[in-house]
C-alpha cells in the first residue's frame, strides 16, 4: 500500500459519509483538513535527497495492453499534490452551504479533489487520463446545478469543449502507445520517457499535435479558450477555484510529463511557428479582451486564460529554463487564481452584482477585503516578491534563449517574447483598473451596509497569499523540487 | 454436454409452443407469454455455456462454424431478445391502443412471441458460413420483422414503417441474391471457405465480376446494418415501429448484420488482388456513415428518431473497425473489437429504449421535451438513462468508452487516419445530441401536471442489470473481451 492512495481515497470516504447523512460542510472541511495533514505526512516520508518517483504502487489491470494502476510521486507530482490539497481546503473553507442539495455540492468538491490528486500521482497514462475525466464530471454538475447567471449555457459549453479536448487527448495517447516499439508497449509514463531518451522510437507528427492540442484545449489554449471565462463566471466560487486553480493544470502537467520528455527537438522546430502564434493570441489578444471586460468574474476568467499563455510559452521554448518557468507557473497561477476567485465569490455573496459600474469605494467599507484583493491582484500581475514574478522571469529567459542564439534579428520566439512582456503591462492595467473600480472612488449608497470579509475566507486567502510570497522570496526551494523532474529527450 | 445445434432448435420450439398456447387457450393472461418467453430464452442462454463440440459431420458440410465469435453473437441475440420481450410487456398498453380488438389483448400474443423466432434466425446467422445459410436465416429474421414493424395496425406511422421496411427489405434481399449469384458464377462455391480458396488463386480477369458480386452483397448488408447511403429507411421505420421492435432492430439486427459482414469480407480480404478495393469500399462507407449519422442526429427533437440516427452513427464506428482489418497477426482481433463495441451498445441502447417505453406510456409521445424534469419525476429512470447516454457518448468508466477506445486503437494501428479524423468530429457531435436529453432530464422543470412515473419490478431489475453492466465492463472490460480469446 502506498501513502499516495490517501489523497484519492480520503475524499471518496468523505463523500460516502456525506451521502450517509453527516453534516456536509463539516464533513467536507474535516476531510480536506485531514487530506492536508496526509499530504504533510507524505512530504515527511518523501526522501528529498534521493528524489525520483517514490511510494510506487502497482497493480496490473489489462496486462495485454500494458495498462496498470501505478501510483508514484516525484517532486513535480508532489508539488501538484500540495496545490490540490491546499486549494481544496481553501475551496471548502469559502464554500457556503447551498439551499439546493448541499450534500451533493460538497461531495462534488471532494470528488474533484480526489480526481485531481489521482491524476497527479498516476504514473500510468491510462489512469492519469481516467482520473481527470472523473474529476470533470462533478465540475460540470457544480456549474450546471449551483452556478449563477446563464449556468446551463456555460455548463453546456464547458462540457462539450472539455469532453472534445479529452477525446483528442485520448487519441493522442493511443497514438503514442502504438508508436512505441511492439513488445515494449506500455502506458507507464516513466518507461515511455526512458524509451524516448534512448531514441527507441520516433512518434509521428500527428501524435504530437493530438497530444498538444488535446492537452491544450483542456488548458484553454487560444483559440479553444472561449469556454473558460464564461464557465468560471457562472461556476460557484469553490468550483472555479478548484477547476482554474487545480484541475485545469492537468493539461500543462500532462505536457510536461508526456510531451516534452518524449518528442525530439526537430518536431517542435517544425511546429513552433504555429504554436507561437497561438500563444501570442493567448497572451496578447486575450489580454486585450480582458481589459475590455465590464464584470469582475469575466475579467478574472479571461485573465486566467491569458496566464496560461505564459506556461505554454515556457514549454514551447523547449529548454530547461522555459520548462522550469512553466512548472513554476502551474503552482503560482494555481494559488493566485484560487485566491482571486475566493474573493470574487465573497463579493458576489455580498453584492450579488460584479458589474464594475455598480461597484466602487468598497475599500472604505471593507478594508481587509480591499487589502487582500490588492495583494492577490499584485500576485496575479507578477510583482517581485510573489511566485508569479519568478515564474514569468523564468519563462522570459527561457524564451529569449530559444530558437538559436541568433540576435542579429529577432526570431519568432523573441517577437512573441516582446508581446509577452507587454502582456505584463496589460495585466497590470486590468488588475489595477479592477481594483480602482471596485474599491476606490465614490461608493454607491446601496453598499452602505456591507459586512467585512468573513473569517473562513480571510484565513483561506491569507494562507494562499502567504504561500505565494514564500515561493516568491525563495523560488529555489520550489525549483529544486520541480527542476529534476523536467526532462527533454 | 448439449449439442450446439440444439440451442436454435430449443428457441424455435419455445416460439412454437407459445404461439400454439396463444391460439388454443385465448383466455391466458398475455403477460404470461412475455414472462415465459424471457424465462425460456434465459434457460437457453445458460445452456449455451455448456455446449459441446460441433459434430465433424456437420462441420464438414461447411455451413455452420461454431467459433467463439459465433457463440458470442448467439448469446448476444439471446440477451437482446430477453430484454426486448420484457420491454414489449411494458409496451402493451400503448400497443393495445393501436390494435383493433374484438377482445382485449388481441395481437399481443404474436407481439411477444415473434421476437423469439427472429432470435432463432439471428442465432443461425451468427454461425452461418455459407451464403445459402446466410440467406435463409436472414430471411427468417427479416420476414419476422415485417410483421413486427407493422403490428400496430391502427397507427398510420407503424403501417407506413411496415411498408417502407417491406419494400426496402425486399430490395436489399434482391441485391444479396444477385450478388451471391455473381460470386457463385465466378467461384462455383457458396460456402465462404470454398470461396476463400478459389479467390486466392483467382485469374486476373475474374477480378472485376467478383468485385461486382461482392459490391452487391455489401449493398445488401449495408441496408441491414444501416450504413450510409443505404440508411434512408432507418429514421422513418425506427420512429414508426413499436418501440421494443425498434430497439430490437437497432441492436440485434445490426449485430447480426455485422457478424455476417465480417465473415463475408474475410475471403475477399484474403486475396491480395482485391484487398485494396474492398478496404476502400468499407472506408468510404464508414466515413459517410459517421458523417451523416452524427450530423443528422444533431437537430432531432424526437427521442426515438434521435436513437435511429444514433444507430446509424454507431454503425459508422463499427464500420470503422471493420475497415481497420489488418493482415498483421499481432494486430487486434477486429471481431473482438466489434463484438465488444456491440456489447456496450446493447447495454446502453436497450436501457435507453426501456426508459423511453415508460416515458411514452406516461406522456403519450416520445419527444425529447417529454423527458423534461425526469430527474424529479422518476430519479431512478433518469439515472439509468444518464448512464446509457454517457455510454453512447463514450465517456470513461462506461462500456461505450472502452468500445470506442478499442475501435480507435484499431483504426490508428491500421493507419486509417482519415477515418480517425472523421471519428473525432463525430464524437464531438455525439456530445451535443446525446447530452441534449440529459439536459432536459436534469436541468429543465417537469411539465405542469405531470405525475411521477412508476417502473414495474421486472423493468427495474432489467435496468439495474443494464446500468451495472455498462459500468462494470467500462472499468473491467476483460471478461467480455476474453470471449474472443484475446
Amino acid at each position: 500500500m502506498s501513502p499516495l492512495l490517501l489523497p484519492i481515497v480520503l475524499p471518496v470516504v468523505g463523500t460516502l459519509f456525506i451521502l450517509a447523512g453527516s453534516n456536509p460542510r463539516k464533513t467536507a472541511l474535516g476531510t480536506a483538513a485531514l487530506n492536508l495533514l496526509g499530504f504533510v505526512a507524505i512530504c515527511g516520508m518523501y526522501d528529498f535527497r534521493a528524489g525520483g518517483h517514490q511510494f510506487l504502487f502497482s497493480a496490473p489491470v489489462i496486462p495485454q495492453l500494458g495498462v496498470s494502476f501505478t501510483l508514484g510521486a516525484d517532486g513535480l507530482a508532489l508539488a501538484m499534490l500540495g496545490l490540490t490539497t491546499i486549494v481544496t481546503l481553501a475551496a471548502v473553507l469559502v464554500a457556503r452551504t447551498p439551499a439546493k442539495m448541499p450534500g451533493a455540492y460538497f461531495a462534488s468538491l471532494l470528488l474533484i479533489s480526489a480526481g485531481a490528486a489521482g491524476a497527479f500521482v498516476s504514473v500510468d497514462a491510462f489512469f492519469f487520463y481516467m482520473f481527470h475525466e472523473l474529476a470533470l464530471i462533478p465540475t460540470f454538475l457544480l456549474i450546471g446545478i449551483w452556478g449563477s447567471g446563464d449556468r446551463q449555457q456555460a455548463a453546456w459549453k464547458i462540457t462539450i469543449y472539455l469532453a472534445f479536448g479529452s477525446f483528442v487527448l485520448l487519441l493522442g495517447l493511443i497514438g503514442l502507445y502504438l508508436s512505441l516499439p511492439a513488445g515494449a508497449r506500455t502506458f507507464d509514463m516513466r518507461e515511455i520517457a526512458s524509451l524516448a531518451e534512448i531514441g527507441a522510437f520516433v512518434p509521428h507528427d500527428s501524435v504530437f499535435l493530438l497530444l498538444f492540442f488535446g492537452f491544450g484545449i483542456l488548458v484553454s489554449l487560444f483559440p479553444f479558450h472561449t469556454w473558460a471565462p464564461q464557465a468560471y463566471a457562472s461556476a460557484p466560487a469553490p468550483a472555479a477555484m478548484l477547476h482554474a486553480g487545480v484541475l485545469k493544470k492537468f493539461g500543462l502537467y500532462g505536457i510536461l510529463r508526456l510531451v516534452s520528455p518524449v518528442f525530439p527537438e526537430f518536431l517542435i522546430d517544425r511546429w513552433s511557428p504555429l504554436l507561437l502564434v497561438l500563444i501570442a493570441g493567448n497572451i496578447f489578444y486575450v489580454g486585450l479582451v480582458t481589459i475590455g471586460q465590464r464584470k469582475l468574474d469575466l475579467m478574472l476568467g479571461n485573465s486566467s486564460v491569458m496566464h496560461m499563455g505564459y506556461a505554454f510559452l515556457g514549454i514551447v521554448a523547449w529548454n530547461q529554463l522555459g520548462l522550469n518557468g512553466a512548472a513554476f507557473t502551474l503552482i503560482a497561477h494555481g494559488l493566485t487564481i484560487a485566491a482571486l476567485f475566493a474573493l470574487c465569490g465573497e463579493l458576489r455573496e455580498r453584492t450579488t452584482t460584479l458589474d464594475f459600474n455598480d461597484l466602487g469605494g468598497l475599500a472604505g467599507k471593507m478594508p481587509s477585503f480591499g487589502l487582500l484583493f490588492g495583494f492577490a491582484a499584485m500576485a496575479s500581475v507578477g510583482l517581485p516578491g510573489f511566485a508569479g514574478f519568478a515564474a514569468e522571469l523564468l519563462v522570459f529567459f527561457g524564451t529569449a534563449a530559444a530558437g538559436g542564439a541568433d540576435f542579429a534579428g529577432l526570431n519568432l520566439y523573441q517577437i512573441v517574447l516582446v508581446l509577452a512582456v507587454w502582456g505584463v503591462v496589460i495585466s497590470a492595467v486590468y488588475m489595477l483598473r479592477a481594483y480602482r473600480k471596485v474599491f476606490l472612488g465614490e461608493m454607491p449608497e446601496r453598499w452602505a451596509g456591507l459586512p467585512e470579509i468573513g473569517v473562513p475566507a480571510r484565513v483561506a486567502v491569507t494562507v494562499l497569499l502567504a504561500l505565494l510570497m514564500v515561493a516568491g522570496f525563495w523560488p529555489s526551494g520550489l525549483l529544486s523540487l520541480l527542476s529534476p523532474c523536467l526532462m527533454l529527450p | 454436454m448439449i449439442p450446439p445445434l440444439a440451442l436454435e432448435l430449443a428457441v424455435v420450439c419455445l416460439g412454437i409452443f407459445l404461439l400454439m398456447m396463444d391460439a388454443f387457450s385465448p383466455q391466458t393472461d398475455k403477460r404470461f407469454f412475455a414472462v415465459t418467453g424471457a424465462a425460456g430464452l434465459l434457460l437457453v442462454l445458460v445452456a449455451s455455456f455448456f455446449v459441446g463440440q460441433v459434430p465433424a459431420s456437420v462441420e464438414a458440410m461447411g455451413f455452420y462454424v461454431a467459433d467463439p465469435a459465433g457463440m458470442f453473437f448467439k448469446r448476444f441475440a439471446l440477451v437482446a431478445t430477453i430484454f426486448v420481450v420484457l420491454m414489449a410487456a411494458d409496451f402493451s398498453p400503448v400497443f393495445s391502443r393501436y390494435v383493433p380488438a374484438a377482445r382485449s389483448g388481441a395481437g399481443l400474443g404474436e407481439f411477444f412471441t415473434l421476437p423469439i423466432f427472429a432470435c432463432a434466425g439471428l442465432m443461425w446467422m451468427a454461425t452461418a458460413a455459407d451464403f445459402i445459410m446466410i440467406f435463409v436465416s436472414l430471411e427468417l429474421v427479416t420476414v419476422t420483422f415485417y410483421v413486427l414493424v407493422a403490428s400496430m395496425r391502427k397507427n398510420k406511422a407503424s403501417l407506413e414503417a411496415g411498408v417502407k421496411y417491406l419494400i426496402l427489405g425486399a430490395l436489399s434481399t434482391g441485391f444479396l441474391v444477385y450478388g451471391v449469384t455473381w460470386i457463385f458464377g465466378m467461384t462455383g462455391q457458396t460456402s465462404l471457405d470454398g470461396i476463400a480458396q478459389v479467390v486466392r488463386e483467382l485469374a486476373p480477369e475474374g477480378r472485376i465480376p467478383l468485385l461486382f458480386g461482392f459490391g452487391l452483397v455489401l449493398v445488401a448488408l449495408g441496408f441491414k446494418v444501416a450504413a450510409v447511403p443505404f440508411q434512408f429507411w432507418v429514421p422513418d421505420v425506427y420512429q414508426g415501429a413499436p418501440t421494443p421492435v425498434t430497439a430490437y432492430l437497432s441492436v440485434a439486427s445490426k449485430a447480426a448484420g455485422f457478424i455476417v459482414l465480417l465473415r463475408v469480407v474475410e475471403p475477399f480480404l484474403g486475396a491480395a488482388s482485391m484487398r485494396g478495393e474492398v478496404l476502400l469500399a468499407l472506408t468510404v462507407l464508414a466515413g459517410l456513415t459517421l458523417v451523416y449519422g452524427n450530423f443528422a442526429a444533431m437537430p432531432q427533437t424526437n427521442f426515438k428518431r434521435l436513437l435511429a440516427y444514433s444507430s446509424i452513427a454507431h454503425a459508422g464506428y463499427l464500420l470503422m473497425a471493420v475497415a481497420s482489418v489488418t493482415v498483421d497477426p499481432g494486430g487486434p482481433s477486429i471481431i473482438g473489437v466489434v463484438g465488444f463495441y456491440l456489447g456496450g451498445y446493447l447495454f446502453a441502447t436497450l436501457g435507453a429504449f426501456m426508459v423511453l417505453v415508460l416515458v411514452t406510456r406516461a406522456a403519450g409521445s416520445d419527444e425529447i421535451s417529454d423527458f423534461a424534469g425526469l430527474a424529479k419525476r422518476a430519479p431512478f429512470l433518469a439515472v439509468c438513462l444518464l448512464v446509457a447516454m454517457l455510454s453512447l457518448v463514450g465517456l470513461p468508466f462506461t462500456a461505450g468508452f472502452a468500445g470506442k477506445f478499442l475501435v480507435f486503437e484499431a483504426a490508428i494501428g491500421a493507419g486509417q487516419f482519415v477515418l480517425v479524423g472523421i471519428g473525432l468530429v463525430s464524437v464531438a457531435c455525439g456530445f451535443y445530441y446525446y447530452l441534449k436529453v440529459v439536459r432536459a432530464m436534469f436541468w429543465q422543470a417537469p411539465p405542469e401536471g405531470s405525475a411521477a412515473i412508476e417502473a414495474p419490478a421486472t423493468t427495474r431489475l432489467a435496468l439495474w442489470v443494464l446500468s451495472i453492466a455498462t459500468i462494470v465492463f467500462g472499468i473491467y472490460p476483460l471478461p467480455l473481451l476474453a470471449q474472443f480469446g484475446r
